[in-house]
């Protein structure tokens, strides 16, 4: 069998939709077409069925009950409603005055939780932005010391995109628990890949999303807890009230099934996928570290998602090498443009060297992934490090035994 | 992001890569001049030298080294060949526009070319400052990139 080029190692972006899902989906655009909200008519009856089983798919998924999962249109929403929903209700002080509660977060964070953060901050709450050490991971420690009488919100993602480094969520929640603060987790990474137990892993918030886990794309779940305690959320989106009126508007029935199927799916075969992708990464990280030296993975070694590695690659630059190596779709840890000049701030969270972050790469493995294609990208990445650092004058000065950080260079 | 067939061609196949010895060899030879421009953390650094013919004060050969992005490694090849030949006035006379014209790199990509000028520049200043000529001052500011 030929290699199908380009080959696809981006699963941390987007996942394609698993043709049982989209056989799933179907129905529910023509025949099934009917809107959930319908009572008094088998066409309404027919798609809150459909609804109703995919919530039950999805509470299975992570161990909690249906009533308790909200659908949404990914987890950027997931992200914002639960993040602004709970300042909204859980704040000290109202509108217009300052200190209405303090958020935890780190600074590695998706810019679905950052900039929500952010957002809070401008309207009067505080928040505090952990960062992680070398090896990218947060802590239950870190968020205790971080942790103030007026503290409302922690929210800490489960598996970090870039990185794939898993934080100490059971331990963070019951630190949270412990101290009466609630837990948002973004799960986008974790979920479907790792098994989810919301009430052992302490969690009170939790925002996961279709696309990521061979799903459709623009649907998402929360998950609010409601015992031990009730979350309430203030609604960010209002109108006929649906989903409990957390999340009005009209459900994107067809999606929601498929999102259902992708949860029961993953269900079932998460756990031999993740043993089949580690064991493909394994091979991927040691043959480009052994035959290429100044690589360096990054993020903690054991600490981390199956199916993810970022490495950086000395004295070669991102964009560069992600040209030379057109046929692999992963991405780079940086985005050198003239308008940021800005290595990942991920990577910088954990002090990568700027021009090693220059030159990282993140490939993300998925169902899909053959030993044949993991097989090509090790060949094809190692020829293009190669041949840019034929090409580098940084490499030729690190030959040289020049030491970088004590050149003057000319900065702009 | 999409490019053009010259990046492309400059990049995949790129003209003069390389320089004339070690830093220390390149130092010590009169009839070469090294500039080095960029910085690692800026995601961009230039090594560009060219070697003058003592006899005709032409520029005999030119090489580059580059560290950056796609469009980067396809100025500088372009500016080698372009140096190639030419006097020192005229490898002055290189303008960041013309790299831009010749490879249609896209806006963003425009500070790339600007570090390519920058590169001759730098060469040129080192070889007559090697040589006790004087070296006219130029504008080292990355921010007039738009020129
Ligand atoms: C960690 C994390 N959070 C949030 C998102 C955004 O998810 P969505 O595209 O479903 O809005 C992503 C995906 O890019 C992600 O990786
Ligand atoms: S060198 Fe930075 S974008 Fe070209």
């Amino acid at each position: 069998m030929s290699l199908k080029l380009p080959v696809y190692m981006d699963h941390a972006a987007t996942t394609p939709c698993d043709p049982r899902v989209v056989e799933a989906m179907l129905p529910y655009f023509t025949e099934r077409f009917g809107n959930s909200g319908s009572r008094n008519h088998r066409f309404g009856w027919e798609a809150e069925e459909g609804v109703d089983w995919a919530r039950e798919m999805a509470a299975k998924l992570i161990g909690s009950t249906d009533k308790e999962i909200l659908f949404t249109s990914g987890s950027t929403e997931s992200n914002n409603l639960a993040i602004k929903g709970a300042a909204y209700m859980y704040e000290k002080a109202p509108a217009g005055s300052k200190n209405r509660g303090h958020i935890i977060t780190a600074i590695h964070e998706h810019k679905a939780v950052l900039d929500p953060v952010k957002r809070l901050v401008k309207e009067g709450f505080e928040a505090t932005f952990l960062e992680p050490g070398e090896d990218g991971l947060i802590t239950a420690e870190m968020i205790a010391k971080a942790l103030r009488p007026d503290t409302i919100l922690v929210t800490i993602m489960w598996a970090n995109n870039e990185i794939g480094t898993i934080n100490e969520i059971p331990a963070i929640g019951k630190l949270c628990h412990e101290k009466g603060v609630l837990l948002h987790t973004d799960a986008t990474q974790w979920v479907g890949k790792m098994p989810t137990n919301v009430e052992t892993d302490n969690i009170d918030l939790m925002s996961w999303s279709g696309h990521k886990m061979y799903g459709p794309k623009g649907v998402g779940a929360l998950y609010v807890r409601r015992h031990r305690p009730r979350v309430r959320l203030q609604a960010l989106q209002d109108g006929g009230g649906q989903e409990r009126g957390f999340r009005s508007g009209t459900l994107n029935v067809a999606g929601i099934v498929g999102f259902g199927k992708a949860c029961e799916i993953a269900m079932n075969e998460m756990a031999a996928d993740a043993i089949r992708l580690g064991r493909l990464r394994k091979k991927l990280e040691d043959a480009l570290t052994a035959q290429i030296d100044v690589s360096k993975i990054n993020g903690h070694l054991e600490k981390r998602l199956p199916h993810i590695t970022n490495i950086s690659f000395g004295f070669v630059e991102g964009e560069g090498l992600m040209m030379a190596v057109k046929n692999i779709a992963c991405s780079s840890g940086s985005a050198c443009t003239s308008a940021s000049l800005e290595p990942s701030y991920v990577l910088k969270a954990l002090g990568v060297g700027d021009e090693l972050a220059h030159s990282s790469l993140r490939l993300s493995l998925g169902k899909w992934t053959t030993e044949e294609q993991v097989d090509y990208a090790i060949g094809e990445i190692t020829k293009a490090v190669k041949k840019l650092r034929e090409m580098s004058p940084l490499y030729d000065m690190h030959k040289e035994g020049i030491d970088l950080s004590k050149v003057e260079w000319a900065h702009h | 992001m999409a490019y053009g067939p010259k990046i492309i061609d400059h990049y995949e196949n790129p003209r003069n890569v390389g320089n004339f010895g070690s830093q220390d060899s390149m130092k010590s030879d009169k009839r070469i001049g090294v500039g080095l421009v960029g910085a690692p953390e800026c995601g961009d650094v230039m090594q560009l030298c060219i070697k003058v013919d003592e006899q005709t004060g032409k520029i005999q050969d030119a090489k580059f080294k580059t560290f950056g992005c796609g469009s980067a490694i396809a100025s500088s090849s372009l500016a080698t060949e372009w140096l190639k030949g030419k006097s020192l006035d005229e490898g002055l006379a290189i303008r960041n526009s013309d790299i831009v014209q010749e490879l249609s790199l896209p806006p963003v990509k425009i500070h790339c070319s600007v570090l390519a000028e920058d590169a001759i520049k730098a060469a040129i200043a080192d070889y007559k400052k090697k040589n006790g000529q004087a070296v006219e001052d130029h504008d080292h500011d990355h921010a007039a990139a738009g020129r």
